[in-house]
């Protein structure tokens, strides 16, 4: 539904996208990852049309998207990045502004406005000028604009980004909700967003792609081994001496922190034993010593990307 | 297929009416109009009275029409594309299944639209005279049809310089200064017959309006006009393309 073909986009002497290619089956939800600045608004800005790539081709639902650009968007929606809408527009007017511009016929339009309003919990909102909308509601009205006449292709950039935990919950189940009817290319700097709405993600960073996978596999791949961290106290070398003495644990490290009582410790225990925890639990308080804290590590994006990164200059080595 | 050119025409009006901007520059627009009547009037009353109305009275009444329209039609224009540009709303109707030429055209006449509205208010003035003393009222059709003219090709040249910048101000003082430029070429005849200059100073809208005022409808005249918009709106739409080859190598 989505291909991207070998894309390079260059802003003046500053490359933003370098040898780009991948592609979105139809009906698939995938997420495009990346730290701010890594390219993902450019991508979408060349998907969407609104400007060319210096180099590569994109096609959207088979057609060109330099040559045919007219019958992509017409099949397409798009949130931009940022929606700062008419302020002195109310949500109603615009969304029949927009319904103008993408669908036929009177009663489609009115119909599809209701449904839109509705989808996105924006019936009470209606009357409400943009300018006086909190920057959730918003990004709602954004994504209302972009579902308008059931396109087949949603290009989303940073759809969650500035609301509230409920709101990001209901965006995110109305967002899974339409997988399989429309085809989603959605972008975020959250990792954990990603894995909870895509089927499949794309990472970028400074213009290239470092890995693309299911949100299982890279998952998986990432937590390839379990990492605990422990607050233990007791003397310091016993309790490293007593970690280390176990069984599948690979890797102990020693954090000084500051602001640590003397006689507590912390360490991250690395092991490829998915139930550590328990083992390091049991170790601790058999010994006698106190267990103030224990819980696992996740890898979060930064960490990601250094793990990334080294692995792709191993591959290359 | 002018879909588009109506639903972006139909958003423009709405902006325009339903803001109080536009019923400010009106009322600003109708009192320097409503004093220049007034004063033409009364140098029509003291040293012309019962001489050719035409040269005496509408002649002076179009050329400071002239002006006024001048003043205003650059806060018009300043924030139709600047604005969009701004907002970042621009991405959203630059994705849009429309063409460039439906956004323009439609923000074209909806400034044209909201100009005639302002423009209306002045058939008062005419009206007015003809209730005093009845006079042939063909003679000023050719100075409205002038200044309908006018106010397009000030559009015109506004939409463009709104189209370069993301700001309104820049958009709004970039027209006014351009226009005034415009004028100001036309005041001396002598500091611009050579060069450069005398070039600018030919294809001065101000200067063409001229016999329209005077109460001739030429069509060369019109043609010019013609062209003159043509010229920007050609300017405009290679403006929002840019971005096409922007970044092209």
């Amino acid at each position: 539904m989505i291909g991207v073909q070998n894309v390079t986009k260059y802003y003046g002497r500053v490359c933003a996208l370098d040898g780009i290619s991948f592609s979105v089956k139809s009906g698939e939800i995938v997420g495009l990852l990346g730290p701010n600045g890594s390219g993902k608004t450019t991508l979408m800005r060349i998907l969407t049309g609104f400007f060319p790539a210096t180099e590569g081709s994109v096609h959207v639902a088979g057609l060109d998207v330099a040559t045919s650009s007219l019958e992509v968007r017409n099949r397409l929606g798009y949130l931009p990045e940022n929606v700062v809408l008419y302020p002195d527009m109310s949500v109603r007017a615009f969304l029949h502004f927009c319904a103008r511009v993408k669908i036929d016929g009177t009663a489609q339009r009115r119909a599809n406005v209701e449904r839109v309003l509705s989808e996105c919990a924006l019936e009470h909102m209606a009357h409400r000028q943009m300018g006086t909308l909190s920057k959730g509601y918003r990004q709602r009205v954004g994504l209302a604009q972009a579902l308008l006449g059931n396109p087949e292709v949603l290009i989303l950039d940073e759809p969650t980004v500035g609301l509230d935990p409920n709101q990001v919950i209901d965006i995110r189940e109305l967002i899974k909700g339409l997988g399989g009817k429309a085809t989603i290319l959605l972008s975020s700097h959250i990792l954990h967003e990603v894995e909870l709405m895509c089927e499949r993600v794309v990472i970028i960073d400074k213009g290239h792609i470092l890995a693309e996978d299911t949100a299982d596999h890279l998952s998986e791949r990432i937590q390839g081994a379990a990492n605990v961290r422990v607050r233990a106290s007791g003397p310091r070398p016993s309790v490293l001496n007593a970690l280390r003495a176990l069984k599948e644990v690979d890797q102990v490290t020693e954090h000084d922190e500051e602001g640590d009582r003397p006689e507590e410790a912390v360490f991250t225990v690395r092991s490829s034993n998915h139930d550590i925890a328990r083992e390091v639990a049991q170790t601790i308080i058999h010994s006698g010593w106190a267990l103030h804290e224990l819980r696992p590590v996740t890898l979060d994006l930064e960490a990601l990307f250094v793990r990334l990164t080294r692995e792709g200059q191993k591959e290359a080595a | 297929m002018f879909a588009n050119f109506w639903a972006v025409l139909n958003k423009e009006l709405r902006s325009y009416f339903l803001s109080p901007f536009i019923y400010l520059i009106s009322a600003v627009f109708l009192l320097l109009s409503g004093y220049y009547f007034y004063s033409d009037l009364v140098f029509y009353v003291q040293f012309g009275f019962g001489l050719n109305i035409m040269e005496n009275f509408w002649q002076l009444m179009f050329t400071d029409l002239r002006l006024v329209i001048m003043l205003t039609v650059p806060f018009l224009t300043m924030r139709l594309f600047a604005e969009e540009k701004r907002l970042g709303t621009i991405e959203l109707l630059l994705t849009y299944p429309m063409r460039d030429t439906d956004l323009f055209w439609g923000k074209f006449a909806a400034c044209a639209i909201a100009t005639l509205f302002m423009l209306s208010f002045t058939l008062v003035y005419p009206a007015l005279m003809f209730s005093l003393q009845p006079f042939d009222w063909t003679l000023v059709l050719p100075g409205y049809v002038g200044l309908v003219m006018l106010s397009l090709s000030f559009i015109a040249c506004g939409l463009f310089i709104s189209s370069l910048t993301d700001n309104t101000v820049v958009a709004g003082l970039g027209s006014l200064g351009t226009l005034l430029f415009f004028w100001i070429l036309s005041w001396n005849d002598g500091a611009t017959q050579f060069g450069l200059i005398s070039t600018i100073a030919s294809v001065s809208m101000v200067t063409h309006f001229q016999s329209f005022a005077r109460g001739l409808i030429d069509s060369k005249e019109i043609t010019f006009f013609l062209l003159f918009i043509i010229f920007f709106s050609f300017l405009t739409l290679r403006s929002l393309e840019a971005r096409q080859w922007k970044g092209r190598r």
